[in-house]
């Protein structure tokens, strides 16, 4: 089974390959001519101030929290949805009780206003 | 060197080479994204000893969310990319001092276990194997993961709750003006 990963492998190799490989056939044929309006943020025409760098609304944050919850609970869908076959009902009742528990996290998170953008 | 020697110097190299740049990059977002590349490589790596399912967890959880959770950290915290603010740590030589001891004695250890190679084959489908064993025997665990997991995210929000409130009374950062606009300002009102 690990020779199934030669495939990932393949394709890691290409696809850092082929970015190298564009990269360095455009700087081996285009002409290098900067100059300071050139090099400057494209802005639609308006004259570009200020860092690029700003803070992000920390209501982000909450966002990203309940993601990484929600990809935990993901993270066990894997070997039930292996296991499923052999199983049967039994296996999806149980998943349907651990997924309804974190059900309440998000109906927590919901009726919290964590949900709402204003 | 067979294919699988190969693969793993690829996958140390790439780990130890990032991790370097982790601690080293005079950029935090920099860091946070070599983090991310070493993550991968640990993935890399569970494959190559046939841990299908730590591989798999690797990627979700380690490349995919807590990598969010910490970009998201170091794009919310103001003032983090601004020159002044030194986050390389100052105190190299005592940092390479630890490390280089630890790694003596993670070498000296290494060295010193008779590691026994069995001979029975490597199981395949292992997946399947876990699955069972989460459903059937070890089903009780199973949910009170998924209770642990309701607890961290009404932790989580609770916490993160309380620091929205004070984060949104915070004023953000005034950006300067560019030097062309700063002199049409002041011509104006003379």
């Amino acid at each position: 089974m690990v020779s199934d990963f030669a495939a990932v492998a393949v394709f890691l190799i290409v696809g850092v390959g082929f970015v190298l490989f564009t990269l360095l056939l455009s700087k081996i044929f285009r002409p290098s001519d900067p100059n300071p309006i050139k090099q400057s943020t494209y802005e639609c025409g308006e004259e570009p101030f200020g860092p690029s760098w700003i803070q992000f609304n920390v209501r982000f944050y909450i966002f990203a929290l309940m993601f990484v919850i929600f990809d935990v609970e993901a993270i066990f869908l894997f070997p039930w949805a292996i296991a499923y076959q052999s199983l049967g009902l039994f296996a999806f009742v149980e998943m349907l009780i651990f997924i309804s528990i974190l059900l309440f996290g998000l109906a927590y998170a919901w009726k919290k206003g964590l949900l709402k953008w204003y | 060197m067979d294919t699988f020697s190969l693969a793993f110097f690829v996958l140390a190299f790439l780990i130890v080479a990032s991790a370097i740049f982790v601690v080293s990059s005079k950029n935090i977002f920099h860091s946070a994204i070599f983090l991310i590349l070493a993550l991968s490589g640990v993935a890399g790596l569970f494959v190559m000893l046939h841990a299908y399912f730590l591989a798999a967890a690797q990627v979700l959880i380690y490349v995919g969310a807590i990598s969010v959770l910490m970009i998201f950290a170091v794009m919310l915290t103001s003032r983090i990319a601004d020159k002044e603010i030194r986050h390389t740590n100052e105190q190299v030589g005592i940092g390479l001092l630890i490390s280089g001891g630890l790694l003596a004695v993670i070498l000296y250890s290494l060295y010193n276990t008779p590691f026994t190679i069995s001979d029975q084959p490597i199981a395949e489908g292992a997946g399947m194997t876990l699955g069972r064993l989460l459903l059937t025997k070890f089903v009780l665990p199973f949910e009170v993961v998924s209770v642990l997991l309701l607890a961290a995210l009404i932790g989580a929000i609770i916490i993160a709750r309380r620091d929205t409130k004070t984060g949104d009374s915070v004023p953000p950062r005034p950006i300067p003006l560019p030097k062309s606009l700063q002199q049409a300002k002041g011509e104006s009102e003379s």
